[in-house]
């Protein structure tokens, strides 16, 4: 596969290049066909990584709100959860008051290591549970001054070995015994396009 | 079936059951405490909140088969801690309790609270107690009891 | 009728209470009589003041410690301390010393009204404060006596104070010296009852007995019981009211280690399948193993939206006469522009208290002992013993501590009673606990049902209405029941209409009518029952009437009362009074709201400040006006106004609704029917209570009417939106 030096060396003229030129347009000047097909195919591959940040067991707990949602309609949590100041609720009532190190398929409730929402620079939906566009989540998890300072490899790090990630991916049975819905990849495809889009230099749709 | 070895108010227990059964039918059935309510089922209203490894727990959705090696802590301890105590007196002392059946999670939420925030804020009473039902609504005076008992604890 | 004692104190009765009294002792001798009960009194129409047995009521122990005798289920109404309280008082019993119990079913025991043993209308002090006043008073004449005997003086010579009583010359004794000798004693057939203002106890705010248990995880519902060899059933009931078991394959059931039997029920209509195993997460997980193939064909599908819909059209017509004052038709001459028309949709309620329903049988061939937290003791014990084929007195009961109830355990076909005895039958010799998860709650029917109401009202030129119809659609709670012929005439049930057929507004060309469909739906009261649909009709109303007259909604509701609404006028204006500080000087996007209602015998008015938050109500503070009569305990009372107005909250959630589709409920849980948590509810309620020396009523249900109006009508001021369909889904 690619060698994570190759990726370092050419990721900014191709994240440059994505920043300043349409992506459907078919010739630029700045872009060598063949950063055009690399572009191409990292947009492609951050659609399907976008795909799965959007799915419900992702997008549940990056919400805009002071609390999370649940369920593929995406409801706001029961009990009047709060996202509380490190996003892990409040005393008495934490995410960990109910959610363990793993899936509770005997009670119906799900679990990952460290249960919490993701932070406010990480929400991917709007005040009113509208899902952000494909470019502004893209926007969002590749800026530094909010991702947590993480560069792509450091992205991609995320995306194979975060709990919570992998939770997503393994979410468990709920109390009436049926599974709950996946993802639209499974974890090894949402890191290979994971990879993919990094090694293209995390490209981002130009539309708003 | 399997064994499990837990401590519960400072005493080791050890039962046999099966590895999905809630810590919450654990502690009432197996060891016959009954301190411990079930309201619910499905964590929606606290009357089964426990302290777990020293977090408040909704013991009705923690299979015993994940509790490990934490501690378990429920009402019937609360009388012997110092913040447990001067809750209980607190609610005595203003009559909050009416059918009771949700006091032993409002108290157990509320000891939490005032073990991590000492005076805590009317906002951060009603956010902690937020998740804690109670269908005779003594809300009234669990707000009071616990502001009563933040100023109690003045150390 | 009065109460009349030798020492020439009178409890005075109002005229429309003595006649409510009189009705409702009537009454109950009917439902005595419907419940095929023996009468203690069946010869003329009026009871005989009944003899009730000191000595079932209160016991002195050798140590000292005073056990009174509670005749009604204590769910948190707190009649557990307030019953006591009279008593020992009457008695000069020193209350550091009292406990209590709640006492199994027995004759005795029955609601000295409604002779039957219950707990319900808010009757608790209504009913037996007389009754525990002179079974205070008799006993403390029996120690008086005995003492006086020992001393050899007169009785009259002696006092008594704090559990002892003291001779003319310095004697003492202690009440459980004087014990035995006491119970030696004739009963006296009447007494003196203290003067008022002797009380030392009545009226006072006194601390509840059952608060410390409540708190260190001691006290012991129903639901806690555990009995040497016990097990516990759950029951898998039928999808749909009234389906029954086509066949059903308990193989995974039973595979599981702890069941121990499986087997069909009989339900009061249908059948359901019944799972007995060591413990009750075992009984659970088999259940949910079982595959049960249901026969709906009996069963009717009840569709809510469907409902709605022919409610609407049924309303549209007038139906049976519930209240007939003046002209029916003065309507007609009503300009449109001079008319309100307005229709208003409620749901379907769930009791939903926190303690789930369970009952405890156990069943030995010539007897049975049962342990239920039970509001209907002489009901439940019939319906069990006629489960097990045995006579009621062969049938134990004994009274549990309820974690809630507001209504729903009091129920007249005992469904779960007699599920739990057709179990306890089957497994002769040992106690079974049924337990009914939340689940079985929230979908088991028996709900306060949904009603549409229509209301025509021609309004006059100052603004004072000038005619009123009014249609009422909703189920009859009590047909088929023992209580229809006390409770439904001219084909109306009167809990249907009640708020509204007898409102103490003063409205002319007042026409009130009802509809009673039948829906495949069980129902029941739900705490305050008619008067949660009708009170929030009535006080939405009114107000918009205020605010079409630009009146004051205080000055508007006392220009509209009939001159002899006593209660409501005096709480009105106790309301006026302790709200003046900040009635008028609310922060911007705030709101004040005002109701009142009179119900089972009490009347409230409140104010509400009400705000919107992340798009719901949010009540900053109530003060609520309340009216009881004699104030026996107004730390009780207090705290009744303020968990009833809380619990009243419920009608307001925006998830505060049961739905079916197509016969089944939608809601599964409190993530799908959900009460008020603390932030729903008021958050400072300040009570303040009229003082009265009338004959004391109920607080239990009283403030529940009164908070939904009150905080929709400040809504109104706020959005401008009148909110006429229940739940408060969108704002």
């Amino acid at each position: 596969m690619y060698s994570g030096k190759i990726v370092l060396l050419f990721a900014p003229l191709v994240a440059l290049a994505a920043w300043t030129s349409n992506p459907w347009r078919e010739s630029q000047s700045s872009v060598s066909p063949k950063e055009a097909t690399t572009r191409t195919n990292g947009l492609a591959a951050w659609q399907q990584v976008y795909s799965v940040l959007t799915h419900p067991r992702c997008i549940n707990c990056h919400t805009a709100t002071n609390h999370p949602q649940q369920g593929d309609d995406r409801h706001r949590h029961f009990a009047n959860v709060v996202r509380g100041p490190q996003g892990k609720g409040v005393p008495a009532l934490q995410c960990v008051t109910c959610h363990q190190d793993a899936n509770a398929d005997s009670t119906g409730v799900p679990g990952g290591h460290d249960w919490h929402l993701a932070p406010l620079s990480m929400k991917w939906q709007d005040l009113n549970d509208n899902i952000l566009s494909s470019a502004e989540v893209c926007r969002a998890i590749t800026d530094r001054s909010k991702n947590n300072n993480r560069d792509g490899a450091a992205l991609l790090k995320h995306h194979t070995e975060e709990p919570l990630v992998l939770w997503a991916f393994q979410p468990g049975r709920r109390i009436d015994g049926s599974l709950r819905t996946l993802p639209p990849l499974t974890h090894e495809q949402f890191v290979a396009a994971t990879r993919k889009w990094v090694e293209a230099g995390t490209p981002c749709p130009q539309t708003p | 079936m399997e064994t499990y070895d837990i401590t519960v108010n400072g005493v080791p227990k050890q039962v046999t059951v099966d590895p999905g059964t809630p810590l919450l039918w654990v502690l009432r059935e197996d060891l016959k405490m009954t301190g411990t309510k079930y309201g619910c089922g499905i964590a929606a209203c606290g009357a089964c909140t426990v302290h777990l490894g020293g977090v408040a727990t909704r013991s009705c959705v923690v299979p015993i088969s994940l509790v490990g090696s934490r501690s378990v802590v429920t009402i019937e301890a609360m009388a012997d801690d110092p913040i447990g105590h001067a809750v209980q007196d607190e609610w005595v002392s203003l009559d909050v309790v009416q059918c009771g059946y949700c006091q032993s999670g409002q108290i157990m939420s509320a000891v939490a609270l005032l073990k991590s925030i000492p005076k805590p804020t009317d906002k951060e009473i009603e956010e902690s107690m937020g998740g804690n039902l109670c269908r005779c609504a003594t809300y009234v005076r669990i707000r009071e009891a616990i502001k009563s008992a933040s100023q109690q604890l003045k150390t | 009728m009065r109460y009349v004692h030798t020492s020439g104190n009178v409890l005075n009765l109002t005229r429309r209470s003595f006649l409510r009294v009189s009705a409702s002792a009537a009454g109950g001798l009917l439902v005595s009589l419907y419940f095929a009960l023996p009468l203690a009194a069946q010869e003329g129409a009026q009871p005989k003041p009944k003899a009730y047995p000191p000595d079932a009521f209160v016991q002195i122990k050798p140590d000292g410690k005073i056990l009174i005798t509670v005749n009604r289920l204590e769910f948190g109404q707190g009649v557990y301390t307030s019953l006591p309280m009279i008593l020992a008082d009457e008695m000069d019993a020193d209350w550091s010393q009292v406990i209590a119990e709640l006492a199994p079913a027995a004759e005795v025991y029955k609601d000295p009204l409604f002779g039957i043993q219950m707990v319900g209308g808010s009757g608790s002090i209504a009913h037996s404060f007389q009754q525990y006043r002179e079974l205070g008073a008799k006993t403390r004449a029996m120690l008086v006596a005995a003492a006086a005997d020992q001393w050899k003086v007169s009785p009259d010579q002696c006092r008594t104070e704090a559990s002892v009583v003291h001779g003319p010359s310095g004697q003492l004794a202690k009440y459980a010296e004087l014990a035995q000798a006491a119970a030696k004693q004739p009963v006296p057939a009447t007494v003196q009852l203290k003067d008022p203002s002797q009380f030392r106890l009545v009226g006072k705010r006194v601390r509840r007995l059952d608060s410390r248990p409540k708190c260190d995880g001691s006290i012991k519902f129903g639901l806690d019981l555990d009995l040497p060899g016990m097990k516990t059933a759950v029951v898998a009931h039928p999808p749909v009211f009234g389906g029954s078991v086509k066949t059903f394959d308990d193989k995974a059931a039973r595979s599981m280690e702890g069941v121990r039997e499986v087997f069909e029920i009989p339900l009061v209509r249908g059948t359901a399948v019944a799972v007995v195993a060591d413990k009750f997460w075992t009984a659970k997980q088999a259940r949910d193993r079982l595959k049960i193939d249901w026969d709906l064909s009996a069963a009717k599908p009840a569709d809510s939206a469907q409902l709605f819909a022919d409610y609407k059209e049924l309303a549209h017509a007038p139906g049976n006469v519930a209240a007939n004052r003046g002209d029916q038709n003065a309507m007609d001459a009503v300009a449109a522009s001079n008319r309100i028309v307005a229709e208003y949709e409620f749901p379907y309620l769930a009791h939903a208290p926190m303690e789930p329903l369970n009952t405890t049988i156990r069943f030995d061939g010539d007897r049975a002992e049962v342990w239920a937290g039970s509001q209907f003791q002489t009901v439940d014990q019939m319906a069990i013993a006629e489960v097990l084929g045995l006579k009621p007195e062969q049938v134990t009961f004994h009274t549990e501590m309820a974690g809630g109830g507001f209504g729903r355990r009091a129920v007249p076909d005992s469904h779960v009673q007699r599920e739990a005895a057709a179990i306890a039958k089957r497994l002769r010799g040992t106690p079974v606990k049924l337990v009914w998860t939340r689940e079985d709650d929230v979908q088991g029917g028996y709900y306060r049902p949904m009603h549409v109401h229509r209301v025509e009202i021609g309004i006059g030129q100052n603004g004072m209405p000038t005619a009123w119809r009014h249609v009422i659609v909703g189920q009859s709670l009590v047909t088929g029941t023992p209580f229809a012929a006390m409770l439904i005439k001219n084909g109306v049930d009167e809990t249907a209409v009640e708020g509204t057929a007898d409102t103490h507004y003063n409205i002319p060309n007042f026409h009130v009518s009802a509809h009673h469909p039948q829906v495949n739906v069980p129902v029941l009261w739900w705490r305050s029952v008619g008067h949660t649909h009708n009170g929030f009709v009535m006080e939405t109303l009114v107000d918009e009437l205020a605010t079409r007259a630009k009146m004051d909604p205080i000055a508007y509701r006392l220009k509209l009362l009939s001159p002899d609404a006593k209660k409501l006028r005096a709480c009105l204006a106790l309301l006026e009074e302790k709200s003046a500080t900040w009635r008028n000087s609310v922060p911007p996007n705030h709101a004040v709201g005002i109701a009142c209602h009179e119900s089972f015998e009490t009347g409230v008015a409140c104010a509400v400040e009400v705000s919107i938050d992340d798009q719901r109500p949010r009540i900053h503070r109530a003060t609520i006006a309340v009216d009881p009569g004699v104030a026996v305990n107004p730390l009780t009372i207090e705290s009744q106004m303020q968990g009833g107005l809380g619990f009243g909250v419920t009608q307001l959630m925006a998830k505060g609704a049961i739905t079916l589709k197509n016969g089944r409920v939608e809601q599964r849980n409190f993530d799908g029917y959900t009460p008020p948590y603390i932030k729903d509810a008021p958050v400072a309620v300040d009570v303040h209570i009229v003082p009265s020396t009338e004959k004391p009523s109920g607080c239990g249900e009283p403030p529940v009417p009164a908070i939904a109006p009150a905080v929709v009508n400040a809504l109104a001021k706020l959005t401008g939106k009148r909110y006429r369909n229940l739940p408060l889904a969108s704002i």
